[in-house]
Protein backbone atom coordinates (compact mmCIF):
# COMPACT_ATOMS: atom_id res chain seq x y z
CA UNK A 1 0.00 0.00 0.00
CA UNK A 2 1.34 3.67 -0.61
CA UNK A 3 0.82 6.56 1.85
CA UNK A 4 -2.22 8.19 0.65
CA UNK A 5 -5.15 7.52 3.24
CA UNK A 6 -8.01 5.53 1.60
CA UNK A 7 -11.26 7.62 2.36
CA UNK A 8 -13.31 6.74 4.77
CA UNK A 9 -17.26 6.27 5.77
CA UNK A 10 -18.65 9.53 6.79
CA UNK A 11 -16.65 11.41 3.97
CA UNK A 12 -17.87 13.30 1.17
CA UNK A 13 -17.08 11.21 -2.22
CA UNK A 14 -15.21 12.80 -4.96
CA UNK A 15 -17.45 13.94 -7.78
CA UNK A 16 -16.03 12.52 -11.34
CA UNK A 17 -17.11 12.37 -14.74
CA UNK A 18 -15.69 9.31 -16.64
CA UNK A 19 -16.17 7.55 -19.47
CA UNK A 20 -18.53 4.19 -19.88
CA UNK A 21 -17.80 3.66 -23.64
CA UNK A 22 -15.92 5.53 -26.28
CA UNK A 23 -18.97 8.06 -26.88
CA UNK A 24 -20.92 7.98 -23.05
CA UNK A 25 -19.46 9.33 -19.89
CA UNK A 26 -20.92 8.63 -16.71
CA UNK A 27 -20.84 10.91 -13.64
CA UNK A 28 -21.38 10.06 -10.09
CA UNK A 29 -23.93 12.77 -9.85
CA UNK A 30 -25.71 10.57 -11.97
CA UNK A 31 -27.24 9.05 -9.41
CA UNK A 32 -27.68 10.98 -6.75
CA UNK A 33 -31.29 10.14 -4.84
CA UNK A 34 -29.65 6.70 -4.87
CA UNK A 35 -26.86 4.15 -3.69
CA UNK A 36 -23.35 3.72 -5.46
CA UNK A 37 -20.90 0.87 -5.44
CA UNK A 38 -17.56 1.87 -6.74
CA UNK A 39 -15.58 -0.97 -7.45
CA UNK A 40 -11.87 -0.21 -8.37
CA UNK A 41 -10.15 -3.14 -9.76
CA UNK A 42 -6.39 -3.41 -11.20
CA UNK A 43 -7.09 -4.56 -14.92
CA UNK A 44 -9.33 -5.65 -16.92
CA UNK A 45 -8.76 -9.78 -17.91
CA UNK A 46 -7.90 -11.61 -14.61
CA UNK A 47 -8.96 -15.31 -14.44
CA UNK A 48 -12.49 -16.41 -15.17
CA UNK A 49 -14.44 -18.04 -12.83
CA UNK A 50 -12.65 -16.03 -9.68
CA UNK A 51 -13.84 -12.53 -11.66
CA UNK A 52 -15.33 -9.92 -9.45
CA UNK A 53 -16.92 -8.06 -12.27
CA UNK A 54 -18.66 -11.40 -13.36
CA UNK A 55 -19.93 -12.14 -9.37
CA UNK A 56 -21.31 -8.39 -9.56
CA UNK A 57 -23.54 -9.10 -12.86
CA UNK A 58 -24.53 -12.42 -11.26
CA UNK A 59 -25.85 -10.08 -8.42
CA UNK A 60 -27.22 -7.20 -10.30
CA UNK A 61 -30.83 -8.05 -9.27
CA UNK A 62 -29.82 -8.32 -6.02
CA UNK A 63 -28.10 -5.29 -6.18
CA UNK A 64 -31.11 -3.39 -8.04
CA UNK A 65 -33.51 -4.65 -5.03
CA UNK A 66 -31.56 -2.20 -2.74
CA UNK A 67 -31.81 0.67 -5.68
CA UNK A 68 -27.91 0.61 -5.79
CA UNK A 69 -25.85 0.97 -8.85
CA UNK A 70 -22.33 -0.64 -9.44
CA UNK A 71 -19.83 0.85 -10.98
CA UNK A 72 -16.18 -0.69 -11.92
CA UNK A 73 -13.29 1.46 -12.12
CA UNK A 74 -9.77 0.75 -14.02
CA UNK A 75 -7.20 1.97 -15.52
CA UNK A 76 -7.82 0.62 -18.94
CA UNK A 77 -9.28 2.43 -22.09
CA UNK A 78 -12.89 2.34 -22.70
CA UNK A 79 -12.37 -0.04 -25.20
CA UNK A 80 -10.47 -2.38 -23.70
CA UNK A 81 -13.53 -2.40 -21.60
CA UNK A 82 -16.04 -2.77 -24.03
CA UNK A 83 -13.88 -6.06 -25.50
CA UNK A 84 -14.16 -7.18 -21.85
CA UNK A 85 -17.29 -7.05 -21.26
CA UNK A 86 -18.35 -8.78 -24.17
CA UNK A 87 -16.23 -11.46 -23.52
CA UNK A 88 -17.56 -12.19 -19.99
CA UNK A 89 -21.30 -11.08 -20.79
CA UNK A 90 -20.81 -8.29 -17.91
CA UNK A 91 -23.98 -6.12 -17.26
CA UNK A 92 -22.40 -4.09 -14.75
CA UNK A 93 -20.91 -0.58 -16.15
CA UNK A 94 -17.28 -0.27 -16.25
CA UNK A 95 -15.52 3.42 -15.96
CA UNK A 96 -11.85 4.35 -17.94
CA UNK A 97 -9.93 6.23 -15.18
CA UNK A 98 -7.46 6.33 -18.15
CA UNK A 99 -6.87 10.08 -18.93
CA UNK A 100 -5.42 11.86 -16.39
CA UNK A 101 -4.56 7.66 -15.66
CA UNK A 102 -5.89 7.11 -12.35
CA UNK A 103 -6.89 10.50 -10.91
CA UNK A 104 -10.22 9.73 -9.86
CA UNK A 105 -8.84 6.69 -8.33
CA UNK A 106 -6.00 8.98 -6.24
CA UNK A 107 -8.70 11.18 -4.89
CA UNK A 108 -10.38 8.60 -3.61
CA UNK A 109 -6.63 7.26 -1.84
CA UNK A 110 -6.77 4.16 -3.96
CA UNK A 111 -3.89 4.35 -6.63
CA UNK A 112 -1.19 2.37 -6.81
CA UNK A 113 1.79 4.13 -8.01
CA UNK A 114 4.25 1.31 -8.28
CA UNK A 115 1.94 -1.27 -10.45
CA UNK A 116 0.25 2.05 -12.28
CA UNK A 117 -3.14 0.47 -11.59
CA UNK A 118 -5.98 1.04 -9.20
CA UNK A 119 -5.68 -1.04 -5.75
CA UNK A 120 -8.90 -3.28 -5.72
CA UNK A 121 -11.51 -1.17 -3.43
CA UNK A 122 -14.90 -1.00 -2.71
CA UNK A 123 -16.69 1.85 -1.51
CA UNK A 124 -20.54 2.05 -1.04
CA UNK A 125 -21.54 5.62 -1.38
CA UNK A 126 -25.78 6.76 -0.20
CA UNK A 127 -27.64 8.46 -1.95
CA UNK A 128 -26.92 12.18 -1.05
CA UNK A 129 -23.00 11.42 -1.95
CA UNK A 130 -21.49 10.46 1.03
CA UNK A 131 -18.92 7.29 1.82
CA UNK A 132 -20.74 4.94 3.89
CA UNK A 133 -18.29 2.34 3.60
CA UNK A 134 -15.19 1.61 2.40
CA UNK A 135 -12.78 -1.48 1.82
CA UNK A 136 -9.51 -2.16 0.37
CA UNK A 137 -8.83 -5.74 -0.78
CA UNK A 138 -5.20 -7.16 -0.96
CA UNK A 139 -4.89 -6.70 -4.54
CA UNK A 140 -5.09 -11.14 -5.06
CA UNK A 141 -8.09 -11.69 -3.55
CA UNK A 142 -11.48 -10.74 -4.69
CA UNK A 143 -13.54 -9.14 -2.18
CA UNK A 144 -16.55 -10.86 -2.53
CA UNK A 145 -20.13 -9.16 -2.14
CA UNK A 146 -20.57 -9.72 1.36
CA UNK A 147 -19.38 -6.69 2.63
CA UNK A 148 -20.90 -4.29 -0.45
CA UNK A 149 -24.34 -6.49 0.49
CA UNK A 150 -24.02 -5.50 3.84
CA UNK A 151 -22.95 -2.29 3.42
CA UNK A 152 -26.29 -1.44 1.54
CA UNK A 153 -29.13 -3.28 3.94
CA UNK A 154 -27.56 -0.97 6.85
CA UNK A 155 -28.26 2.05 4.69
CA UNK A 156 -31.53 1.04 2.54
CA UNK A 157 -33.08 -1.08 4.97
CA UNK A 158 -31.77 -0.31 8.62
CA UNK A 159 -34.23 -2.73 10.52
CA UNK A 160 -33.68 -6.07 8.66
CA UNK A 161 -30.05 -5.55 8.58
CA UNK A 162 -29.96 -4.93 12.98
CA UNK A 163 -32.70 -8.59 12.53
CA UNK A 164 -29.73 -10.09 10.49
CA UNK A 165 -27.15 -9.31 13.25
CA UNK A 166 -29.13 -10.27 16.13
CA UNK A 167 -29.83 -13.65 14.76
CA UNK B 1 -14.14 -9.76 3.24
CA UNK B 2 -13.98 -13.16 5.21
CA UNK B 3 -14.56 -13.40 8.24
CA UNK B 4 -18.65 -13.90 7.89
CA UNK B 5 -20.03 -17.79 8.19
CA UNK B 6 -21.23 -19.72 6.03
CA UNK B 7 -25.28 -20.08 6.69
CA UNK B 8 -25.72 -23.40 8.91
CA UNK B 9 -26.55 -26.90 7.68
CA UNK B 10 -29.89 -27.47 7.20
CA UNK B 11 -32.77 -30.19 6.13
CA UNK B 12 -32.18 -28.42 2.73
CA UNK B 13 -28.91 -29.28 1.81
CA UNK B 14 -26.65 -31.91 0.00
CA UNK B 15 -24.76 -33.86 2.64
CA UNK B 16 -22.38 -37.02 2.60
CA UNK B 17 -21.68 -37.68 6.04
CA UNK B 18 -22.86 -37.33 9.60
CA UNK B 19 -23.96 -34.47 11.21
CA UNK B 20 -21.66 -35.94 14.36
CA UNK B 21 -18.44 -35.88 11.92
CA UNK B 22 -15.42 -34.02 13.38
CA UNK B 23 -15.38 -31.04 10.59
CA UNK B 24 -17.85 -30.11 7.99
CA UNK B 25 -16.95 -29.12 4.29
CA UNK B 26 -18.97 -26.89 2.41
CA UNK B 27 -18.00 -26.38 -0.92
CA UNK B 28 -20.17 -23.74 -2.83
CA UNK B 29 -19.89 -25.17 -6.68
CA UNK B 30 -20.99 -24.71 -10.00
CA UNK B 31 -20.76 -27.55 -12.22
CA UNK B 32 -19.97 -25.96 -15.45
CA UNK B 33 -16.99 -24.02 -13.82
CA UNK B 34 -13.78 -26.02 -14.41
CA UNK B 35 -12.01 -25.05 -11.78
CA UNK B 36 -15.01 -26.56 -9.98
CA UNK B 37 -14.29 -29.83 -12.16
CA UNK B 38 -10.46 -29.67 -11.18
CA UNK B 39 -11.73 -29.38 -7.80
CA UNK B 40 -14.32 -32.90 -8.07
CA UNK B 41 -11.86 -35.42 -8.50
CA UNK B 42 -9.65 -33.95 -5.38
CA UNK B 43 -12.55 -33.52 -3.12
CA UNK B 44 -13.35 -37.21 -3.52
CA UNK B 45 -10.25 -38.31 -2.35
CA UNK B 46 -9.99 -35.96 0.62
CA UNK B 47 -13.48 -37.46 1.69
CA UNK B 48 -12.01 -41.31 1.11
CA UNK B 49 -9.06 -40.56 3.16
CA UNK B 50 -10.96 -38.72 5.96
CA UNK B 51 -13.88 -40.94 5.98
CA UNK B 52 -16.66 -40.61 8.79
CA UNK B 53 -14.44 -37.93 10.45
CA UNK B 54 -15.78 -35.59 7.59
CA UNK B 55 -19.30 -34.49 6.15
CA UNK B 56 -19.32 -32.91 3.09
CA UNK B 57 -22.09 -30.00 1.95
CA UNK B 58 -22.48 -29.19 -1.62
CA UNK B 59 -24.30 -25.88 -2.28
CA UNK B 60 -24.89 -24.63 -5.88
CA UNK B 61 -23.24 -21.13 -6.73
CA UNK B 62 -23.77 -21.23 -10.95
CA UNK B 63 -22.43 -17.93 -12.10
CA UNK B 64 -24.66 -17.99 -15.68
CA UNK B 65 -22.75 -14.74 -16.88
CA UNK B 66 -19.70 -17.54 -17.53
CA UNK B 67 -21.26 -20.76 -17.51
CA UNK B 68 -24.83 -20.89 -20.00
CA UNK B 69 -25.99 -24.37 -18.62
CA UNK B 70 -24.82 -23.66 -14.99
CA UNK B 71 -28.36 -22.47 -14.51
CA UNK B 72 -29.69 -25.27 -15.25
CA UNK B 73 -27.34 -27.88 -14.32
CA UNK B 74 -27.82 -26.76 -10.50
CA UNK B 75 -31.74 -27.07 -11.06
CA UNK B 76 -31.59 -30.20 -12.39
CA UNK B 77 -29.34 -31.40 -9.64
CA UNK B 78 -31.98 -29.89 -6.98
CA UNK B 79 -34.70 -31.91 -9.18
CA UNK B 80 -33.17 -35.27 -8.55
CA UNK B 81 -32.32 -35.03 -5.17
CA UNK B 82 -36.21 -34.10 -4.63
CA UNK B 83 -36.90 -36.71 -6.69
CA UNK B 84 -34.62 -39.52 -6.34
CA UNK B 85 -33.47 -38.55 -2.61
CA UNK B 86 -29.45 -37.88 -1.71
CA UNK B 87 -27.79 -40.76 -3.28
CA UNK B 88 -29.56 -39.80 -7.07
CA UNK B 89 -28.68 -36.10 -5.80
CA UNK B 90 -25.10 -37.57 -5.31
CA UNK B 91 -24.77 -39.48 -8.38
CA UNK B 92 -25.89 -36.26 -10.41
CA UNK B 93 -23.26 -34.45 -9.05
CA UNK B 94 -20.72 -37.35 -9.93
CA UNK B 95 -22.19 -37.67 -13.65
CA UNK B 96 -22.39 -33.75 -13.97
CA UNK B 97 -18.53 -33.37 -12.86
CA UNK B 98 -17.45 -35.65 -14.77
CA UNK B 99 -19.38 -34.47 -18.29
CA UNK B 100 -18.59 -30.46 -17.82
CA UNK B 101 -18.62 -30.43 -21.71
CA UNK B 102 -21.65 -31.80 -22.16
CA UNK B 103 -24.58 -30.05 -20.21
CA UNK B 104 -27.32 -29.05 -22.48
CA UNK B 105 -30.74 -29.89 -21.56
CA UNK B 106 -31.12 -32.96 -23.30
CA UNK B 107 -27.69 -34.30 -21.25
CA UNK B 108 -29.16 -33.14 -17.83
CA UNK B 109 -31.75 -35.21 -18.64
CA UNK B 110 -29.98 -38.18 -19.52
CA UNK B 111 -27.69 -38.14 -16.71
CA UNK B 112 -30.83 -37.47 -14.28
CA UNK B 113 -32.28 -41.05 -15.77
CA UNK B 114 -28.49 -42.42 -14.94
CA UNK B 115 -28.72 -41.19 -11.27
CA UNK B 116 -32.27 -43.18 -11.29
CA UNK B 117 -34.86 -40.44 -11.85
CA UNK B 118 -37.30 -39.70 -14.83
CA UNK B 119 -35.54 -37.46 -17.08
CA UNK B 120 -38.64 -36.26 -18.49
CA UNK B 121 -39.84 -35.05 -15.43
CA UNK B 122 -36.60 -33.06 -14.57
CA UNK B 123 -36.89 -31.73 -17.45
CA UNK B 124 -40.41 -30.41 -17.13
CA UNK B 125 -39.06 -29.17 -13.32
CA UNK B 126 -36.69 -26.73 -15.77
CA UNK B 127 -39.22 -25.09 -17.92
CA UNK B 128 -41.49 -24.54 -15.00
CA UNK B 129 -38.50 -22.84 -13.10
CA UNK B 130 -39.53 -24.89 -10.23
CA UNK B 131 -35.89 -24.96 -8.84
CA UNK B 132 -34.70 -21.40 -9.90
CA UNK B 133 -36.10 -19.74 -6.61
CA UNK B 134 -34.00 -22.64 -4.87
CA UNK B 135 -30.98 -21.92 -6.57
CA UNK B 136 -31.43 -18.50 -6.58
CA UNK B 137 -30.93 -18.41 -2.80
CA UNK B 138 -28.40 -20.91 -2.22
CA UNK B 139 -26.51 -18.36 -4.60
CA UNK B 140 -27.23 -15.05 -2.37
CA UNK B 141 -26.41 -17.13 0.81
CA UNK B 142 -23.55 -18.34 -0.56
CA UNK B 143 -22.62 -14.31 -1.64
CA UNK B 144 -23.42 -12.56 1.88
CA UNK B 145 -21.21 -14.90 3.64
CA UNK B 146 -18.39 -14.25 1.35
CA UNK B 147 -18.23 -16.61 -1.60
CA UNK B 148 -16.16 -15.01 -4.55
CA UNK B 149 -16.00 -17.03 -7.24
CA UNK B 150 -15.96 -21.21 -7.35
CA UNK B 151 -15.26 -23.16 -6.30
CA UNK B 152 -15.30 -21.47 -2.76
CA UNK B 153 -14.95 -23.73 0.54
CA UNK B 154 -15.58 -23.19 4.05
CA UNK B 155 -14.30 -25.58 6.61
CA UNK B 156 -16.42 -25.52 9.95
CA UNK B 157 -18.53 -22.42 8.46
CA UNK B 158 -14.95 -20.37 7.62
CA UNK B 159 -13.92 -19.81 4.17
CA UNK B 160 -10.85 -21.36 3.01
CA UNK B 161 -8.58 -19.25 0.95
CA UNK B 162 -5.91 -21.95 0.97
CA UNK B 163 -4.28 -24.20 -1.71
CA UNK B 164 -6.89 -26.76 -3.32
CA UNK B 165 -4.48 -29.83 -3.34
CA UNK B 166 -5.72 -32.82 -1.33
CA UNK B 167 -2.66 -32.80 0.82
CA UNK B 168 -3.20 -29.37 1.88
CA UNK B 169 -6.65 -29.81 2.37
CA UNK B 170 -6.15 -33.03 4.20
CA UNK B 171 -4.02 -31.54 6.44
CA UNK B 172 -6.40 -27.95 6.93
CA UNK B 173 -9.35 -30.57 7.81
CA UNK B 174 -7.80 -32.41 10.29
CA UNK B 175 -5.99 -28.97 12.00
CA UNK B 176 -9.21 -27.99 12.19
CA UNK B 177 -10.79 -30.67 13.79
CA UNK B 178 -7.71 -31.36 16.61
CA UNK B 179 -8.64 -27.77 17.37
CA UNK B 180 -11.98 -28.50 18.46
CA UNK B 181 -12.45 -29.52 22.65
CA UNK B 182 -12.12 -33.16 22.95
Amino acid sequence: MSQQSVLQAGTRAPEFSLPATPDRRVSLADFRGRPVVLAFYPADWSPVCGDQMTLYSALRPEFERFGAEVLGISVDGPWCHVAFADARNLKVTLLSDFEPKGEVARQYGVYNAQEGTTERALFVIDGDGVIRWSYVSPPALNPGADGILEALEQLTQPEAAAARSRS
Amino acid sequence: MSQRKAPEVTEQDHVQGSATAEVTLIEYGDFECPFCGAAYPILKRVRERLGDKLRFVFRNFPISESHRHAAHAAEAAESVADRGGPAAFWAMHDLLFEHQSALDDASLARYATRAGVDGELVLEDLREERYSERVNQSFLGGARSGVNGTPTLFIDGIRYDGPRDEEALVEALQAFHTRLPS
